[in-house]
């Protein structure tokens, strides 16, 4: 029996992650609350993103899963990454005329 | 296909029958990635839009009740993470105190949801005749609340879900099911709970933070 590879992460190990994902909860508040201009949005992303890496690595187990199960998780983030950057390079490079600041000029369906 | 212990008859050993079912979970949340992908590209384009709008109506929502709700859902990952710990260890009541946990936390977070719901009804915040704020762009303050709805609204409905799965393990946990070595159930439910718990980690951001510090 394989049973042996089996991979018993320790409780330490969770205790960490518990503990940096809430600490990244508190941080992303109060970093909302300071005026970064454009940059607020970025750094709540990034946040987000980081916590998001935590839960898939440790949580879902994805750091000790075997690699055809890493590649398939990876193929699906650039697969929906595709769906968010192809249709934005769309929005963001249309002339402010057919979509800009302009309330209802776009989505008019000209 | 016999079943000899924890091992079905399709399967070469143990290993090959535990990765073969968190493969096909995987590729179940990532055709959910895709579902809440679309609405989260609903969200951006309409964000850009109406920046104003957006950040007007973050400011009605209650950032308290969101910042306690991502704190309680981050627990019942924990807590789920634990639950998948102690069914690979075979310890059969820890594993059901730890899914039990799960599902009050999970039943906490779906309360504060139902309590913020209520004060949108009350503030005349959802969508629909009834909406009313005295602002200028009130009608583009309706798109904020509409995907407010929808994405927190989607989010809550896989809570529901989430909460009957866990009800469903805990019955067959407490029958000693997943304490003899097979347990692909538990660590496929693990897998589907922190997905939804990575949903409102993007959510909470999005939605409750916009353009706090104004």
């Amino acid at each position: 029996m394989s049973e042996s590879k089996e991979h018993v992460i320790p409780f330490r190990t969770y205790a960490l992650i518990f503990a940096a994902l809430l600490a990244l909860t508190f941080i992303t508040y109060r970093v909302a609350l300071v005026d970064l201009g454009k940059w607020n949005i970025v750094v709540a992303i990034v946040i987000a993103c980081t916590k998001a890496v935590l839960v898939v690595l440790f949580f879902m187990h994805a750091a000790y899963a075997p690699r055809r199960t890493r590649l398939v998780i990876l193929a699906g983030i650039f697969w929906m990454l595709l769906l968010l950057g192809l249709t934005l390079t769309d929005y963001t490079t249309r002339p402010p005329a057919t979509y800009g600041t302009t309330p209802g000029s776009a989505f008019n369906g000209s | 296909m016999e079943r000899t212990g924890a091992l079905f008859g399709q399967f070469r050993d143990l290993e090959q029958q535990r990765e073969t079912a968190s493969l096909g979970m995987w590729v179940f949340l990532l055709t959910e990635l895709m579902f809440f992908g679309g609405m989260f590209l609903v969200y951006t384009i309409y964000r850009m839009k109406y920046p104003l709008a957006f950040a007007e109506g973050s400011r009605e929502l209650d950032v308290v009740k969101g910042g306690w709700n991502t704190a309680i859902l981050i627990g019942s990952s924990f807590t789920m993470a634990l639950a998948v710990r102690a069914a690979q260890m075979k310890k059969r009541r820890l594993l059901c105190i730890f899914l039990a946990s799960t599902m009050i936390l999970g039943g906490a977070f779906l309360g504060v949801k139902y309590l913020e719901y209520m004060q949108k009804f009350e503030h005349h915040l959802v969508p629909g005749p009834n909406f009313h704020m005295n602002v200028a762009d009130a009608a583009q303050v309706q798109i904020f609340f509409s995907l407010y709805f929808a994405m927190t609204g989607m989010h809550a409905l896989h809570m529901i879900i989430g909460e009957v799965m866990l009800l469903l393990l805990l019955i067959y946990s407490w029958k000693g099911k997943y304490t003899g070595g097979y347990f692909a159930p538990i660590e496929n439910g693990g897998l589907y709970w922190h997905f939804v718990d990575i949903v409102w980690i993007f959510l909470f951001p999005l939605l409750y933070l916009v353009d706090l510090h104004r």
